[in-house]
């Protein structure tokens, strides 16, 4: 008989999150395993994906030098869709084509391979095709996880569970009750190939840079989400995200939004030519702060979606899942060292968040998913106004310019009503401001 | 017993999805394996060892990327894996690989014996079916291709039945031998945890060109005659009539003999026939 094994930090999944926590933990002396399901990191990956610079830098600086990025996004647009009609916004920064950067678009599959062999070489132990079926417990106490084979228990002093959105380990724990389909959006997504030259002639970019265009109103038939489209090196990625409450409400199927989308004016021409070569679907965490589920237990703590750790309005998820990994990894190697795997001490990495920018900004629009659930205008009416007041605007017609005006404040009262509009206007400011 | 396995790393065809609207591969993220014949050969090989007792060893050529699939192997159950990488092998066809194999396995047969070496059928990125054989006449031991089973093995001597175009054969051979398999020769098992544990963790042995005998003639592009010039299914064999002989060998004989006869492929000579000339 071989020894058993001791681990002092167990991780479960290898994305963003889970490799955040298990480089933290080793750098901080603990033996650490990354146990995932798939083929290799990052083979069951759907992300858009847009990786924030910043954030990925505490984990590893400059890791722009080596990781396999797409391109530096320099512009990042807008457009709200009604009917054929868009009504567009963006900003454009040429110095974010240059480090420090802002944002990189990225290939998931790509980069957490890459991210898993900076893991690896700095010495945690990653075990692939692996599936964790629950945690292993001595009474009360955690003491591993019990994987899907043979001789297949792994002892631990802590686990950190960084399974993703449908945290199934988490849920056994109670520590994640079933998801609601407010809770949830359900996006898909395709890789759609064309030549570099053509992606940079038709998003207006210098060779090697990147953009992003989210739209919203009509693309989504009007329902609470976005569609968007990034620029990858020889690659858009094309995709759309609504949340499954609507789905259903509306018995909508994501596959023919999609093909909506693909076939609308404003977006054919961005993607014609191109080749799908890639089709995905996933689930987006989107409850917000008030759908946080507990985040520890003893031994134990939950990172990144499987925490609901998403921010939707601002389209950031990897940043908050290598924040928090980061912090469960440093709490996990304080706890093991003083020897206190309770769950006073795993409470810690809860406080902490509390503290950066995760659960601060989550806490600041910890009202938002109500607030559009219970406002739909604010995805049907409102893209209408915008297009309609944008269309009269530019309009010329001979009409003088005061009369024009007063047209237009008609179309905007007739389609919203003044007290109502007032009433948004608050209600938005109240949960964004 | 020693088993030595010889596997190849390949790409992943099955993992190559076609696009279901255009019909075009989708080939992001294609990871490589270990060449489907080849992980039932060493499969056989584990569960030989698992009865007979010894080791397995595995034997790879190729990039240094290739450890992935030694470290699969590992995984399973191997005891050691030993990859063959260096510069000077790359271009080698079938007749350079099978030299180098086979050159590598006779260091392993002079430093520790060898009862068995296993190969599959063929790879599926070549099809070519030559390196077993190739293999098995430079070390000059028996070879059986086409293994679809292993009836037993005991000190120095090996039954299996061979999968023929149609029918099978039950042969059997002296030891060393070395065997080609088919698909249907056994299950491939899945992984243990500490066996996966102990592979992430295995380093194997790296030979380059160095570490054994070669001669730079017979390696790499040097060392590979063979051009392509077209690759194409040739038509299956038609005509031809089977005499079985199994129930009663001696009518089977006459038989056949009648039929050679029949057909003036052999013919009696005059002077048996009673000619005079
Ligand atoms: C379409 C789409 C677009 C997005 N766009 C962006 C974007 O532009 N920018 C951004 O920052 N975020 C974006 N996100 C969100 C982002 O992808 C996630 O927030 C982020 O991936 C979360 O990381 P994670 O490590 O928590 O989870 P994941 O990346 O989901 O990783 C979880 C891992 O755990 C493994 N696993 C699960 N269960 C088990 C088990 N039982 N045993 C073993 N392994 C298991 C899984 O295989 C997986 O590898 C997007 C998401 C989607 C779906």
């Amino acid at each position: 008989m071989r020894a058993v094994e001791e681990f002092d930090v167990i991780v479960v999944g290898a994305g963003p999150a889970g490799l955040a926590a298990a480089m933290t933990a080793v750098r901080n002396g603990m033996k650490t395993i990354v146990i995932e399901r798939g083929e290799f990191p990052g083979a069951k990956n759907v992300m858009g994906g847009v990786l924030y610079t910043q954030p990925t830098s505490r984990l590893i600086p400059e890791f722009y030098q080596e990781a396999p990025l797409e391109r530096p996004v320099v512009e990042q647009r807008y457009a709200f869709l009604e009917g054929d009609n868009a009504f567009t916004a963006g900003y454009r920064a040429p110095a974010w084509a240059d480090p420090p950067y802002n944002a990189h678009t990225v290939l998931r599959a790509k980069f957490d391979r890459w991210l898993a062999k900076k893991a690896e070489a700095e010495g945690v132990l990653i075990i692939t095709e692996t599936v964790v079926e629950d945690l292993l417990y001595k009474g009360d106490a955690v003491v591993g996880v019990r994987t899907g084979r043979a001789e297949g228990d792994v002892r631990g002093k802590v686990v950190i569970l960084a399974e993703g959105v449908n945290a199934l380990i988490a849920k056994k724990a109670g520590l994640h009750t079933q998801l609601g389909p407010e809770h949830v959006a359900v996006a898909v997504k395709e890789i759609i190939s064309l030549p570099r030259e053509k992606i940079e002639d038709r998003f207006c970019l210098e060779e090697g840079q990147g953009a992003t265009l989210e739209l919203l109103g009509g693309a989504t038939a009007g329902m609470i989400g976005t569609a968007f489209i990034y620029t990858n090196q020889d690659s858009l990625s094309v995709g759309i995200g609504c949340l499954l409450s609507e789905m259903v409400k509306r018995q909508a199927n994501p596959n023919d939004l999609l093909e909506r989308l693909k076939a609308h004016p404003f977006v054919r021409k961005l993607i014609q030519g191109g080749e799908t070569k890639e089709y995905m679907g996933h689930l987006i965490p989107e409850g917000g702060y008030k759908a946080i589920p507990k985040m520890y237990r003893q031994g134990v703590m939950v990172v990144g979606d499987a925490g609901m750790l998403v921010n939707g309005i601002h389209r950031e998820g990897s940043n908050l899942a290598m924040v928090s990994g980061m912090a469960a990894g440093e709490v996990a190697a304080g706890a093991i060292n003083s020897h206190d795997l309770s769950e006073q001490s795993m409470k810690l990495y809860q406080d902490r968040l509390k503290e950066t920018f995760v659960l601060k900004d989550l806490y600041k629009y910890r009202n938002s998913a109500h607030l559009f659930e219970e406002n739909p205008q604010f995805f049907t009416t409102y893209p209408e106004i915008l297009s309609g007041a944008a269309r009269e605007f530019f309009t010329v017609d001979s009409m003088p310019k005061a009369d024009k005006q007063k047209k237009i404040w008609k179309m905007v009262t007739g389609k919203r009503a003044k007290g109502d509009l007032i009433r948004d206007m608050w209600k938005l400011w109240r949960t964004m401001g | 017993m020693h088993f030595v396995v010889c596997l190849k790393q390949v790409p992943d065809t099955s993992e190559v999805r076609i696009d279901p609207k255009t019909n075009t591969l989708m080939r992001e993220g294609v990871p490589s394996i270990i060449n489907p014949y080849d992980a039932h050969a060493l499969e056989e090989a584990l569960a030989l060892r698992d009865k007979a007792g010894g080791k397995v060893t595995v034997l790879s050529m190729g990039p240094p990327q290739a450890v992935d699939s030694l470290r699969k192997a590992v995984s399973l159950g191997a005891d050691e894996a030993i990859l063959l990488s260096d510069r000077a092998f790359a271009g080698s066809d079938t007749l350079a690989t099978s030299y180098i194999l086979a050159q590598a396995l006779e260091k392993i047969r002079q430093e520790q014996g060898i009862d068995l070496v296993l190969c599959g059928k063929q790879a599926i990125d070549g099809d070519t079916a030559q390196v077993g054989p190739g293999i098995a006449r430079r070390l000059d031991i028996p070879q059986l291709t086409y293994v679809i089973k292993v009836d037993w093995i005991k000190e120095g001597e090996i039954q299996v039945h061979r999968k023929l175009e149609d029918g099978r054969e039950v042969a059997r051979a002296k030891l060393p031998a070395l065997l080609t398999v088919e698909k249907e020769l056994n299950e491939i098992r899945y992984a243990t945890f500490p066996n996966m544990l102990r592979a992430a963790k295995y380093e194997p042995l790296v030979w380059g060109a160095d570490k054994f005998h070669l001669s730079p003639a017979e390696m790499g592009l040097k060392g590979s005659p063979t051009s392509v010039s077209r690759i194409f299914a040739p038509p299956g064999r038609t005509g031809g009539e089977q005499i079985m002989a199994i129930d009663d060998p001696g009518s089977a004989a006459i038989s056949l003999v009648g039929k050679l006869f029949q057909q003036n492929i052999i013919m009696v000579h005059p002077i048996a026939r009673g000619g005079r000339d």
